[in-house]
C-alpha cells in the first residue's frame, strides 16, 4: 500500500480537454472517492494514473516513483472497470486467478489456489469458483470483477463506477461491503462514481470534479457543510440544495458580495404566518412516507424543503419561512463565510 | 385466439403457431432437397458404369459399380483378349474390374498427388489468411493508425477485380519469380486474395469485444501479445472459424488461377477433375468419385468448426 500523488495532470482527446492541470494526492489506506456527473473526467483520470493514456502534461508518482512513462503492469495498480471485466471464456476461478497468473508475476499455483479461494470468501461467492463467469447474477459478476482487484495486492485499486451497472438494493448491498473490505484489508482506493449517495458513505474525503477540474477536496462532512463553491453544494444532498438570486433576498441581511443564496433543506424552516418577512406559497407536497416534500413558490422562484408528515400543509397555503445558517455564493460561485 | 397468441401480446417476439411452423419447416425441408439434389445425383453417379452414366432417359435406379473410382485412381491400358487370357488370374477386386472391359492397370492415375496439392494449398492458404488477418484487423481495431479508413478501402479493392483482369500480370510475375506451378506460389497468391477478406470480416468480430478485456489484462501485467492470445483470440474464436470456412471455400474451389498457374506439380483438383478422360471422352463415374472426393473435406471443416459458428448467439458476460 502506498500513495498516489498526481501532479498538474492534463490531457485531451482531440478538442475535448478532459481533465484539466489537476493535481491530487491519496493517502496510504485511503478511500478516496471521486464525484462528478458523466464526462468530467474521472474514467481518463483513472485511466491516467494506470497508464492506459499517457497525459499531455503533468506527472503521475506512485509510491514516491514517478511511474508517468511506465506501462500499465508495471504500476502495480488494480483496476475494476465498469464493465466487462470478466473473460467470459474461463471460470470464476480462472477468472479470478488471472490477474495473479500474469508471466510478469510468477505466483506459483498453490499460492495463487490459496489466495483466490480467500478472496472468495471475503465476497461470499466461494461456492461459485467453478461456474462459468457467464452463468452468475449481476451482483456475483461484480463481487468477482471486484475480487479480481483483490487477489492481488497492489499500491491502490482503482475502481470506475463499479456499482452503477446493479440494481439499488444489491448497489447499497455492495457499497458496505466494499467499504468493510477496505477497512479489513486496509486498501488504498480511488473510486469514481456520480453517485451522492456511494460517495457519502464509502469515502473517506471526496473529490468533487467537474470538467476535467478538481473543485474541492474534502471529508464528505467537509464537502457537504463548507463547499467551496455552488456547484459542488448541489452535487450533494437531496432534494438538491435551493439556489436563490440575493436579489429576492433583500429582506434579510446578508454578507458584502453575495450573488446567490444556497439553501438546503435543514437551512429552511417552515410555519405558519406569524409576521415574517419571508412569506412563500405552498405549491405542491409530495408525500413519502417519512416525510414530505414541500414544493413552494417565493416570488417566482421554486423551492423545495421537507417538512413533518404530520404539519398541515395544503397546496396554495402562505407560509412563512426561516433560514438558519444558509450558504452565501459570490458573482463567480464562490462560497462567501457568513457574517458572525 | 389462442391461449398463445394471448399470451405473447405481451412481447414483440410471437411464439409461432403450429401450422406457422409446419409451413416454415416444410419450406426448409423443401430447399434442402432443392439443394441436395444435385450433391446426390453426383454421389449416385459415381457408383454407375459408363453407360448407365449418360443413359437417356437418366437413370436413377442402376446396377452400382466402383468402376468410377478404380478408374479414377488408376491409369490403364486396353490389350487384346489373347494377351488378357495368358496373364495370371487377377489378384485383386479391383484388377477383376478392370479386366471386365479388356484392360489392365498400368498404375496409379495422378488423383492422390493433385489431391494432397488441394490440401496444402487450401489449408496452408487458410491458416496464412486468417494468422495475417487476424493480426491486422486486430492492429485496425485497436490502434490510431493514420489513413486507416483509406487503408482499409485499398485491402478491400484488391477483391474487387475479378480474376481475369489480373491473370496475365500475375503469370508474367511469377514467370519472373519462378513460381509458377509452385504449391508455394498457389499459398501466396490465395493467401493474398484472401487476407482482405479476412481483415473485413475479422475487423468487425474484434470490433465487438470490448478493449476494457485487453487492457483489464495489460494492467495485470500481460503484455500487449499475451492479452491478444490469452483474452482477445479465445472470444474471437468464433469470427475467425466463419472467416476460415470463408477462405478455405475459396481456395478449396478456385479455378481460374489454378488453371492458368498450375500444370503439374501443384495441380490443385479443380482443373484436375474436368481432364478426367476415359475411352472415348469424358469418363464422367470417375468425374463424379473425384467430386465426391473433393467435397468432403470442406463438408468435415464445416461440421468441425459448426460448434463455434453456432456458438456466438449467447456470447458475452455483460449484463445490460
Amino acid at each position: 500500500m502506498a500513495d498516489v500523488i498526481l501532479r498538474n495532470v492534463s490531457k485531451r482527446f482531440g478538442s475535448v480537454e478532459a481533465v484539466r492541470e489537476l493535481s491530487l494526492a491519496v493517502n496510504d489506506g485511503e478511500f478516496l472517492v471521486l464525484l462528478g456527473p458523466s464526462g468530467a473526467g474521472k474514467t481518463t483520470t483513472l485511466r491516467l494514473i494506470t497508464g492506459l493514456e499517457r497525459p499531455d502534461a503533468g506527472s503521475v508518482m506512485i509510491n514516491g516513483r514517478d511511474v508517468t512513462q511506465d506501462p500499465p503492469g508495471s504500476r502495480d495498480i488494480a483496476f475494476v472497470f465498469q464493465q466487462y471485466s470478466l473473460y467470459p471464456h474461463l471460470t470464476v476461478f480462472d477468472n479470478l486467478a488471472f490477474p495473479l497468473r500474469s508471466p510478469a508475476r510468477r505466483v506459483p499455483e498453490p499460492v495463487i489456489r490459496k489466495r483466490v479461494e480467500q478472496t472468495a470468501e471475503l465476497l461470499h461467492i466461494a461456492g461459485k469458483l467453478n461456474n462459468r463467469a457467464t452463468r452468475l447474477s449481476g451482483g456475483e459478476m461484480q463481487r468477482v470483477a471486484i475480487g479480481r482487484a483483490l487477489v492481488r495486492d497492489p499500491s491502490i485499486y482503482l475502481m470506475d463506477e463499479p456499482l452503477s451497472s446493479l440494481d439499488a438494493k444489491l448497489r447499497a448491498e455492495l457499497r458496505l461491503e466494499l467499504k468493510r473490505i477496505q477497512l479489513e484489508v486496509g486498501a488504498t482506493i480511488l473510486y469514481v462514481t456520480h453517485d451522492q449517495v456511494e460517495a457519502m458513505t464509502m469515502a473517506s474525503r471526496i473529490g468533487v470534479v467537474k470538467d476535467g477540474r478538481l473543485l474541492q477536496v474534502g471529508t464528505p462532512r467537509e464537502i457537504y457543510e463548507a463547499p467551496s463553491c455552488s456547484y459542488v453544494a448541489s452535487r450533494l444532498g437531496t432534494p438538491q440544495i435551493n439556489l436563490l438570486p440575493a436579489s429576492l433576498m433583500s429582506d434579510i441581511p446578508l454578507p458584502r458580495g453575495t450573488q446567490t443564496v444556497g439553501i438546503r433543506t435543514e437551512h429552511l424552516q417552515i410555519a405558519a404566518r406569524n409576521g415574517g418577512r419571508l412569506i412563500g406559497r405552498v405549491s405542491r407536497v409530495e408525500h413519502l412516507g417519512e416525510q414530505n416534500h414541500v414544493h413552494l413558490d417565493y416570488r417566482g422562484q421554486m423551492l423545495v424543503t421537507l417538512a413533518d408528515p404530520h404539519q398541515p400543509l395544503m397546496s396554495g397555503q402562505e407560509v412563512e419561512m426561516r433560514l438558519t445558517n444558509p450558504l452565501y455564493f459570490d458573482a463567480a460561485g464562490q462560497r462567501l463565510d457568513a457574517m458572525l | 385466439m389462442t391461449a398463445a397468441a394471448a399470451k405473447s401480446t405481451a412481447h414483440s417476439i410471437v411464439e409461432a403457431s403450429p401450422r406457422s411452423r409446419a409451413v416454415a419447416g416444410s419450406l426448409v425441408i423443401l430447399y434442402a432437397v432443392i439443394t441436395l439434389l444435385p450433391m446426390v445425383w453426383i454421389v449416385a453417379t459415381a457408383f454407375k458404369s459408363q453407360s448407365d452414366a449418360i443413359a437417356y432417359p437418366p437413370k436413377v435406379l442402376f446396377e452400382p459399380t466402383l468402376e468410377g473410382y478404380v478408374n479414377l485412381f488408376t491409369v490403364r491400358t486396353r490389350q487384346t483378349a489373347d494377351f488378357i487370357a495368358k496373364l495370371p488370374p487377377p489378384s485383386t477386386w479391383y484388377d477383376v474390374i478392370v479386366r471386365k472391359h479388356d484392360m489392365v492397370i498400368a498404375g496409379p492415375s495422378k488423383v492422390v498427388p493433385r489431391f494432397v496439392n488441394s490440401l496444402i494449398i487450401g489449408f496452408g492458404s487458410t491458416f496464412l489468411a486468417v494468422f495475417l488477418g487476424t493480426l491486422a484487423a486486430y492492429a485496425f481495431s485497436r490502434f490510431r493508425i493514420p489513413l486507416a479508413d483509406d487503408l482499409l478501402f485499398f485491402i478491400l479493392s484488391t477483391r474487387m477485380m475479378p480474376p481475369v483482369a489480373v491473370a496475365i500480370p500475375i503469370y508474367l510475375m511469377y514467370r519472373q519469380l519462378n513460381l509458377t506451378d509452385t504449391r508455394l506460389g498457389m499459398i501466396l497468391l490465395y493467401t493474398a486474395v484472401n487476407v482482405s477478406l479476412a481483415v473485413w470480416l475479422l475487423k468487425g468480430f474484434i470490433d465487438e469485444i470490448p478493449r476494457e478485456y485487453e487492457e483489464a489484462a495489460l494492467v495485470d501485467g500481460y503484455t500487449r501479445l499475451q492479452a491478444l492470445r490469452k483474452v482477445v483470440l479465445p472470444q474471437a474464436v468464433t469470427g475467425i472459424a466463419a472467416t476460415a470456412i470463408f477462405c478455405l471455400i475459396f481456395s478449396w474451389n478456385e479455378y481460374a488461377f489454378a488453371v492458368l498457374l498450375t500444370s503439374g506439380e501443384a495441380q490443385t483438383m479443380p482443373p484436375f477433375i474436368p481432364f478426367i478422360i476415359g475411352e472415348g471422352g469424358q469418363d464422367w463415374p470417375a468425374v463424379a468419385a473425384a467430386t465426391t472426393l473433393f467435397v468432403v473435406p470442406i463438408v468435415l471443416f464445416t461440421v468441425l468448426l459448426r460448434k463455434h459458428l453456432l456458438r456466438g448467439i449467447t456470447f458475452g458476460a455483460v449484463r445490460k
